[in-house]
């Protein structure tokens, strides 16, 4: 990550994000537009819970061998004429990553959308080491434009309207304003192809691994992808370790699951599997392909009891239906990932002293839980990550003393009582106290409660 | 036949007309109401919070008060959800106290599902009025699984219109807690139940969790909204 984690500011950052009311209405609008397409796209096959159960356990599968199924992979993707790495933490990864490109005396990177390069805060270090990176996804060229960090794992520039992406390409590009989609695009287009002729690499992420074949495989819309993974002489491929997809047999599960999850497509435009360098007689393909299989805290979410957030395919289709994401967008969460999916992984990949806030990021509603292509129990993980936060205290010591002192009460029918009556007869102090947002919002209790009523 | 009410604390506290709509409803439909004094929480604000120890000792303290085998019936879903499904989870399978938990989660009703599915309510006539909408809470739909028998209730009061809710399953921002850790974003999701309760053009909201209700009625007011908010279970007894 570019920039500092301010996880710990999630309710002031979240309260800027709701006065903030053209991100509020881009937010809505985009969410909105992938909630109804998801629902389309999934009412139009059948047996969509029995894809889902199957999801989960070839997920389940893969983290229940993570380590046999990443040995495999990388002996296979290094047959196939790859070279493997592994990185046990971001610093580790970055400085591998810039090792390679020095070494070639690479000037310029193109960058195809990678949501593992933004938690290791790629960007920054190479362009610190005097590697220009263009992002050419068109979402990461214009929050890169921007200097901004993604606010959505799939759409990055989700919380800019295309006024707001007219008036930016007009001041840094230099060409005429325009609110058009199709405009804006071409410009962007024009822009990345001579980038993309002059890059001496390219760097990538991928949405799973093979490990039977060591294939890399990349869900695509714009036609980047391809490009970065295949013009350029050197390729660089950064994932992280749970993306490991055991056979090319579990492939179509995924392909049937995942575009519509994410953006309601039944497939994206571009599926590429990337197995190896190029071969004799090919036309295309890097001819040099690094793999960077990236850990930075799996192996220890591995081995403890949240271990089924691994499973996650980064989607997105948890935050579009999240009310709490929806309403405060991606950078409030202040890490790589937001929403629900966010706020347990971060928490669990950055550690509770740097994110405790982000548990409190839920309403339960559930609503996560409902579209989870491979059946992540959020729900429950909240609450598990909610109970250590109390238990490493990091809750504030009223509410700890308050739920004692609840605790107490709701066993002893005559204090619960005694609590009801005090709090009726101080009820305007309470109010006062709490401000007009929490006790001012419910209403005065009744002088006669219920079980005075009953025989 | 006879039930024991859990009246629910918000429903104790803040709104008793629940409870005494609640009674009048089943004393109708000739059941016993038998209401074990001593109930207090059902524990939910402690569990929610992630402060199991406190939802236990809630949980055993629920379990002392509601003896017996009679149906336990509560206008409220979330906490029918928290005795159905998460009591269980919170003792030792094989304990005595596991198995209570067990016991009071297969015998427990949220009043609509109880009406419906019990009582048979729905192929009865209630007198209704006006434009209805229908607010589907978060633990009543998906935890408990009650989606249509609030419909049929309401699709019994005659005289009375449904329109449906756009996004009626969105949280009302209510959340427990969430509601006093994170106000700003609790207002501007209740803010938002109220633009799509207000665009239905109803004149009555109604649903089966009063601590919802109680957010929406919070966001209407806040947008000068005249909408009446009305438990369901007042809309049917005061039809009967």
């Amino acid at each position: 990550m570019s920039e500092e984690q301010t996880s710990l500011n999630f309710r002031a950052n979240s309260a800027a994000s709701i006065a903030d009311l053209s991100l509020r209405a881009a937010m809505k609008n985009a969410t909105d537009t992938f909630g109804t397409r998801r629902t389309a796209a999934f009412s139009a096959i059948p047996d969509v819970e029995a894809l889902r159960d199957k999801a989960s356990a070839i997920r389940m599968s893969v983290l229940d061998n993570l380590p046999a199924y990443l040995e495999e992979f990388a002996s296979n993707a290094t047959s196939a004429g790859a070279t493997v790495h592994r990185a046990h933490d971001a610093k580790s990864a970055r400085e591998l990553i810039g090792a390679i490109l020095k070494e070639r005396g690479v000037k310029m990177a193109a960058k195809g959308k990678s949501m593992v390069s933004e938690e290791i805060g790629l960007n920054a270090h190479l362009e610190a080491a005097g590697v220009e990176v263009v992002e050419t996804d068109l979402g990461e060229y214009i929050i890169q434009l921007e200097g901004e960090t993604p606010s959505h794992i799939i759409v990055p520039a989700i919380h800019k309207n295309r006024q707001q992406v007219g008036r930016l390409f007009a001041d840094r590009l230099g060409v005429p304003y325009s609110e058009d989609p199709q405009v804006l695009t071409k410009v962007a287009r024009k822009v990345m192809r001579e980038k993309f002729l002059a890059a001496d690499a390219g760097i990538s992420g991928a949405n799973f691994a093979i490990a039977e074949s060591g294939s890399l495989v990349l869900f695509t819309n714009e036609g980047n992808g391809r490009m970065v993974t295949s013009v350029p002489p050197l390729h660089i491929a950064i994932l992280s370790v749970e993306k490991i997809l055991p056979k090319l047999d579990d492939l179509p599960t995924f392909i049937r699951l995942l575009p519509r999850s994410a953006t309601g497509q039944a497939i994206t435009s571009y599926l590429s599997l990337i197995t190896g360098t190029r071969k004799e007689g090919e036309a295309t393909g890097a001819q040099e392909l690094h793999i960077v299989l990236l850990d930075n805290g799996r192996s220890e979410m591995l081995a403890g009891g949240s271990r089924e957030m691994l499973k996650c395919i980064r989607c997105g289709a948890c935050m579009n239906v999240c009310p709490v994401y929806r309403t405060v967008g991606g950078h409030a969460y202040g890490w790589t990932y937001p929403g629900p999916m966010g706020m347990v992984l971060t928490t669990l990949l950055t550690g509770m002293e740097k994110s405790y806030p982000l548990v409190d990021a839920s309403t339960l509603c559930g609503a996560c839980v409902d579209v989870c292509p491979v059946r992540i129990p959020l729900v429950e993980l909240i609450l598990k990550l909610r109970e250590r936060r109390n238990k490493e205290g990091f809750s504030d010591v009223r509410e700890r003393l308050g739920m004692r002192f609840l605790g107490y009460a709701v066993k002893n029918p005559a204090v619960f009582f005694w609590m009801e009556r005090v709090s009726r007869l101080f009820w305007p102090l309470i109010q006062k106290i709490s401000g007009k947002n929490v006790a001012g919002r419910l209403p005065d209790p009744s002088p006669r409660p219920f079980h005075r009523r009953m025989p | 036949m006879r039930v024991q009410l859990f009246g629910t604390c918000m429903v104790d506290s803040f709104f008793p007309e629940v409870g005494d709509a609640t009674v009048r409803l089943l004393k109708h439909f000739g059941v016993e109401v038998v209401f074990p004094h001593g109930q207090t929480c059902c524990g939910q604000p402690a569990f929610n919070a992630g402060y199991r120890d406190e939802a236990r000792g809630a949980a055993e303290h629920f379990l002392s008060v509601f003896t017996g085998d009679d149906p336990i019936v509560t206008p409220s879903g979330s906490c029918a959800a928290m005795v159905k499904h998460h009591y269980p989870g919170l003792f030792q399978g094989d304990s005595p106290l596991g198995e209570k938990a067990r016991g009071a989660a297969a015998r427990v009703f949220e009043m609509s599902q109880f009406l419906v599915q019990v009582l048979r309510a729905h192929e009865r006539v209630f007198v209704g009025s006006g434009k209805i909408t229908y607010h589907s809470s978060c633990h009543l739909t998906r935890t408990l699984g009650v989606r249509e028998e609030p419909l049929l209730l309401i699709s019994a009061l005659s005289g009375a219109e449904f329109v449906p809710m756009p996004d009626a399953t969105r949280c009302c921002g209510f959340g427990g807690m969430f509601m006093a850790k994170l106000p700003e974003i609790s207002c501007a999701l209740a803010d938002e139940k109220a633009d799509s309760i207000m665009a239905t053009g109803a004149d009555t909201v109604t649903g089966c969790d009063s601590a919802c209700l109680m957010t929406i009625a919070d966001g209407l007011k806040r947008r000068g909204s005249d909408v009446k908010v009305k438990h369901l279970v007042q809309l049917l007894a005061e039809g009967v």
